[in-house]
């Protein structure tokens, strides 16, 4: 029906939102966790969408992760249009175009990095050997080429988070979602993780990021803001350096 | 995700909980196990019956004079001799579903070495009787028919006999032994026939030409037969019609008008193996299903068990599902667990079965046997409990939703 509907030739953009909302009726309320959204991310941006909670920035990242489903307005992804999708459907764009870091890391415990890692992949049905091959290598893309046999249990936080983060790589995905990807981490790991992030978006990768840290907010390069589902404010910056930042702070 | 990634991630998670996966298991190992042991058991004692009778003779009737009533005292079968060598003759050549027969006539009689003496059972018969019974001569020969018609002074000893008066593995052939008074040469010793189910020895037995028994052993001899007649049908369904087609001959060689009880009487041995047979399968079909209900029990234990692991995994299921994992995905990952499950359950099982049976049979000094195909059916359902019961935990895990079961605490 709709021109836009399937199979839009080019993507002008890589993230598309369209008058989205998503409302959950528990019981006879009816609660609009966003009202009506509407936000594009281009290839390549750092955003941080920031806002306290209970402002609508989790479910705003649930319907970007493709976790959730919009009541109504439209998500484009990739060039494809994600909003009706079923559940397995949207597990293949979860698996092939996006990756996750959450701020409880979410490993599996008492699996080593190496297999930790290699998990997208075995969704996407690499061969063994390409699998090992890629988790290696987004392990030493994130300095843990020689931890690789360590379970979680062995692992620093920071480890544990550079550990997702390569998860999250591993996939080569179009865009890294992280949700609070600091929150369980100290100041001086948080700037090493940032600094992580940095680099991996001077590479090219989309990093969409939430956070209720304006600290944190600052390292990237565009800055949404969310408030009662809705997006208040939306700039670009010129984003702190986190390497620089790293290297100000004393070595514990 | 391949099969072999799915069971590799099942059998992690299996391994993970090594103790709470035994004892999950632990319901169906003893469900199969007692399932296989009841099996073996009652399989065992068929058998068993189906030797005993096979020694008796197959497709084997037994025709016993009536009784007789005098002084309102009634006399067991056989007390009144009513069947005569004529009867026996007219079964045979006017049954056409008989194949032979032979008389039995018998009682108990000193047998007296050159240096040993044993009493046991005489049995005065025919040549056609170590066919119905398919009993070969282990050295020598049978006597024959012509012994039969001219009453010679032959004997046939079972080897029990043999082993008393001449030790074990002799073989007196050729030798002479005396039946009270009368002397007698040894013609032949009969194989090995082994026990009855209720322990009598088959091969505690001495055999002579029917006529000779009438003449020699009983004294007096007329047209009255003082025993049994066996007869053998032409085949085992031919037995039921044989047994009618007897009871009519006789009936009528007897003269008896439709108000008559019979003077006689038939036992079909097929038809005794048939009922202890059958009861023998009930009983094991009864002892089986007691045991098929543990492995339902077994089938519970493992459904809890997911139904704890699939609570236990909800983040990671969440996040599994984040990372890719279609709800088919953690469908297979938890059905297969719950299968490896119940898989291993069953094939220890039969290790456990298999070793009770053994030790029951022993213990019993019954048989066991273990029949291949319960052990196929024993694997097919222990894997079929893990799939019916693996499929609501794996289901209900495969439709969390990945937001909240990553939020789940």
């Amino acid at each position: 029906m709709s021109p836009t509907a399937k199979a839009p030739a080019k993507a002008e953009h890589l993230i598309e939102l369209v008058d989205v909302a998503r409302v959950y009726a528990t019981g006879d309320v009816e609660v609009r966790a966003l009202d009506k959204v509407s936000l594009t991310i281009d290839e390549g941006e750092f955003v941080a969408v920031m806002g306290s909670s209970g402002s609508g920035k989790s479910t705003l990242m649930n319907v970007l992760g493709c976790l959730d489903r919009p009541t109504s307005g439209r998500y484009i992804l990739d060039g494809r249009e994600v909003s009706s999708l079923d559940k397995s459907r949207l597990a293949e764009v979860r698996n092939q175009v996006l990756g996750f870091v959450f701020q409880s890391f979410n490993l599996l415990p008492r699996t080593t990095a190496l297999e930790n890692v290699e998990l997208p992949l075995l969704y996407q049905g690499t061969p063994t050997k390409e699998r090992h091959q890629r988790a290696k290598e987004a392990l030493r893309r994130v300095g843990l080429a020689e931890r690789m046999d360590h379970a979680p249990n062995q692992l620093s936080g920071g480890q544990q988070q550079r550990v997702a983060i390569a998860r999250a790589l591993v996939g080569r995905p179009r865009v890294i979602l992280a949700d609070e990807p600091t929150g369980n981490l100290d100041s001086k790991t948080t700037l090493e993780v940032m600094a992580l992030f940095q680099e991996l978006g001077s590479q090219g990768i989309t990093i969409a990021l939430v956070t209720h840290e304006p600290e944190v907010a600052e390292f990237a390069s565009r800055v949404v803001m969310v408030k009662d589902g809705n997006i208040i404010s939306d700039k670009a910056q010129s984003p702190r350096l986190a390497q620089v930042a790293a290297t100000a702070v004393p070595a514990s | 995700m391949s099969v072999w990634q799915t069971l590799r991630t099942a059998l992690r998670a299996i391994y993970r909980n090594k103790l709470r996966s035994f004892l999950t298991t632990l319901g169906i190992i003893i469900g199969v196990g007692a399932v296989i042991a009841m099996m073996a058991i009652g399989a065992g004692a068929r058998a068993d019956i189906e030797a005993t009778f096979a020694a008796m003779g197959t497709n084997l009737l037994i025709i016993q004079p009536g009784s007789n009533t005098s002084s309102g005292l009634r006399g067991g079968f056989g007390s009144m001799p009513t069947l005569t060598m004529d009867d026996m003759a007219a079964v045979q050549r006017d049954v056409p579903s008989v194949k032979v027969v032979a008389p039995v006539l018998r009682s108990n009689q000193a047998l007296i070495g050159e240096e040993a003496n044993w009493t046991t059972s005489v049995t005065g018969t025919a040549p056609e009787y170590f066919m119905i019974r398919n009993w070969p001569m282990d050295s020598g020969a049978a006597f024959t028919q012509q012994d039969v018609d001219t009453g010679t002074k032959v004997v046939v000893l079972g080897k029990t006999v043999v082993e008393k008066l001449y030790g074990l593995n002799a073989d007196p052939v050729g030798q002479s032994l005396r039946i009270g008074q009368i002397p007698f040469e040894i013609v032949a010793v009969a194989s090995t026939k082994g026990q009855s189910s209720t322990g009598q020895d088959f091969d505690d037995v001495a055999f002579i030409p029917s006529s000779t028994y009438a003449h020699k052993i009983q004294g007096r001899f007329n047209n009255y037969l003082q025993g049994q007649i066996y007869v053998e049908a032409i085949s085992e369904p031919a037995t039921a019609r044989a047994q009618k087609e007897i009871t009519a001959l006789l009936r009528d060689r007897h003269h008896l008008g439709p108000s008559d009880d019979d003077d006689f009487s038939i036992r079909n041995m097929s038809e005794i193996a048939n009922a202890r047979q059958q009861s023998t399968n009930t009983m094991t079909t009864l002892l089986a299903s007691v045991a098929a209900v543990s492995l339902l029990v077994g089938g519970i234990g493992i459904m809890n068990i997911m139904l704890v692991s699939v609570t236990e995994r909800t983040r990671e299921i969440g996040l599994r599902m984040a990372l890719g994992a279609k709800p088919h995905n953690i469908l297979s990952q938890f059905l297969i667990e719950a299968m490896v499950l119940s898989s291993a359950g069953g094939a220890l099982g039969i290790a456990f079965g298999v070793g009770i049976a053994g030790w029951l049979a022993r213990f019993f000094q019954s048989t066991s046997r273990i029949q291949p195909e319960v052990i196929i059916m024993s694997v097919a359902f222990s894997a079929t409990v893990g799939i019916v019961f693996g499929l609501y935990p794996a289901r209900k895990a495969s439709q969390l939703d990945p937001i909240d079961a990553l939020r789940y605490e």
